[in-house]
């Protein structure tokens, strides 16, 4: 019975492993973004992000029509030159990385909506960027696992100044400047994943992979390298979860998967060991003498 | 005399022998574009038409814009499919202060019924076409009398072409061995043209195609398609193609291209016209159930 309901779906439907490998890989690549996302208190970040990608989109449609990979392309090349700009603005001058980028998304978005109605369409585009994750094909497997990939070698070179500069930016400029470009190249990872998410789960959801995790790991530890592992699991749990979810209930997957992770936060935030309610309420013997 | 009064009028139409300016032609305004195709080939250069939704545009979703109510404020008259498609305009006639009669071209069509509602798609039959071309023309004779000769010519030539038509589509679906005429779509519009001319089109069970599909859905579209034997799917109102192409993989049924039902194409496109939008159909039909 239970074999039933968790395991057949997967051997039954080739779409099922499809999707399951897509959300792992996925996972992979948004669980670490969404921890140093946190870490830095850029949480809503991906959110502006997500805007800031149509326009490039829009260019791709007016270049090629509704072709998937140049409108993919041109929401990367879109979101990176945000992300760049936003990014220069903020170092270089007094105002604040949640303000400038705020600027650019929608100066960015106001772009692409005039780009979009000249055209004159009524295609949305962002629903024709947003794919599902029930319809992985082999492109799209292969570019969501390349992404995934590539976000997790980057971030390993990274690593180190993106660590400190999360808890402490001053003693890193004093001894290194690696700061800026590491953030940089950590806003672009943002993009990467985004686009990436966006094929899979579609819409905002693909923030919600990135961000919910992380909230969920926050509250089971204080270490960095362990915060990120749990991230993942827990992207992968909620994916697993999630898809089974969707073929037992006709919940839409995307969703699905996004109310499984929130569920795990609930949780997590209830009876999490690193500053949870109940926790707090009742704290452990330990600390008596 | 009923023979003559045509004749007459048609001469009369010719005597002025500068046709009509376009600041004279009456202005007819239709609500999508397949009834602008019917009016212009009744109309001819005799009327100039204006189609509130265009080419490749839904009709169902639609929002008027201000441009459209200046039109609608400028029509002579007004050509609506009715059968609950067009539930914006009343309120559109109301703020273009427009006084124009609305004609309604399914008048006579029995409407299937879809649920409590009438399903509107009732163009995709090509015998209901012949009743829409009628509704305009007497319509547009009314409209402007001084040219119901020339209506009246246009028309009999047209409906001449809708006959061949409708013989040249039942022609192509008697090549398709009657066991194979079954598609899997969830295009709810063209209940008229299975009924007309003996297609299924069998909808996956419980599947909306206005919200994400579920994993169960899918999944139950691939059993269905493997258990009946399903030559083709046509599921391009998915929205994403990769997910039709999935579950063509999975059960090793064809794709279909794509249908037009509510929409004309473009003018460089494959469906400018009815008559090649029920071609293309009909092509696409038989491309992927034909051995």
């Amino acid at each position: 019975m239970i074999r039933q309901a968790l395991i057949d779906p997967f051997s039954d439907f080739e779409f099922m492993r499809r999707a399951l490998a897509a959300v792992i890989a996925l996972s992979l690549g948004s669980g670490p973004i969404g921890v140093f996302l946190m870490l830095r208190r850029m949480s809503l970040v991906g959110d502006a992000m997500a805007h800031a990608i149509l326009p490039g989109a829009a260019i791709g449609f007016l270049l090629s029509g509704l072709n998937l990979f140049a409108m993919t392309t041109g929401g990367l090349i879109a979101g990176f030159a945000v992300a760049l700009l936003s990014g220069l603005v903020s170092r270089s001058t007094g105002l604040k990385e949640d303000a400038s980028l705020a600027t650019f998304y929608l100066a960015s978005l106001a772009i692409g909506v005039t780009i979009v109605s000249v055209k004159g369409t009524n295609i949305d585009l962002l629903h024709v960027l947003f794919g599902n994750i029930l319809a992985m094909d082999d492109p799209t497997l292969l570019m969501v696992a390349g992404n995934a990939t590539i976000t997790l070698l980057v971030l390993a070179v990274i690593y180190r100044p993106l660590v400190i500069e999360s808890v402490d930016p001053l003693f890193l400029r004093t001894v290194s400047r690696a700061g800026a470009p590491a953030h940089l190249i950590f806003l672009g990872l943002i993009v990467v994943n985004l686009v990436n998410g966006f094929q899979a789960l579609g819409t905002l959801l693909a923030v919600g992979l990135m961000i919910l995790p992380a909230g969920i790991a926050r509250f089971w530890s204080r270490d960095v390298t362990p915060m990120i592992c749990i991230a993942v699991a827990s992207a992968i749990v909620s994916g697993y979860i999630g898809l089974v979810l969707s073929f037992q209930t006709r919940i839409p997957s995307g969703p699905a998967i996004i109310l499984v992770a929130s569920l795990l936060y609930l949780g997590s935030v209830l009876f999490g060991r690193v500053g949870g309610v109940l926790p707090q309420l009742f704290p452990g013997r330990h600390l008596e003498a | 005399m009923k023979r003559l009064l045509p004749a007459l009028s048609l001469f009369l139409a010719l005597l002025p022998s500068v046709p009509a300016s376009a600041q004279t032609r009456p202005n007819v305004v239709t609500s999508f574009s397949i009834l602008a195709d019917f009016a212009r080939r009744v109309g001819g250069d005799r009327i100039s038409v204006t189609s509130l939704v265009g080419p490749d545009s839904d009709a169902h979703v639609y929002t008027p814009t201000p441009h459209d109510a200046k039109d609608v404020g400028a029509a002579r008259l007004l050509i609506v499919n009715g059968l609950g498609l067009e539930g914006w305009l009343p309120r559109l006639q109301q703020a273009s202060g427009s006084k124009a009669p609305i004609i309604v071209a399914t008048q006579g069509i029995t409407p299937r019924k879809r649920g409590a509602d009438a399903d509107p798609h009732a163009w995709q039959s090509v015998g209901n076409a012949r009743v829409y071309v009628r509704n305009i023309l007497d319509a547009l004779v009314a409209a402007d009398p001084a040219d119901a000769a020339v209506f009246q010519a246009n028309a009999e030539r047209y409906l001449a072409e809708l006959d061949a038509l409708d013989q040249e589509v039942r022609a192509e679906i008697g090549k398709i061995p009657p066991e194979r005429r079954k598609v899997i779509s969830t295009h709810d519009a063209f209940g008229y043209f299975a009924d007309a001319y003996g297609i299924q089109f069998i909808a996956p069970l419980g599947v909306s195609t206005e919200t994400e599909p579920s994993a169960r859905d899918v999944a139950e579209i691939i059993v269905q398609v493997r258990k009946d034997k399903i030559p083709a799917v046509f599921l391009e109102n998915f929205n994403d193609d990769r997910l039709v192409g999935r579950i063509a993989a999975e059960t090793g049924a064809k794709i279909g291209g794509t249908l037009y039902s509510d929409a004309l194409s473009e003018e460089n496109g494959p469906a400018p016209t009815y008559i090649a939008m029920v071609r293309h159909n009909i092509r696409a039909l038989t491309s992927a159930l034909g051995r």
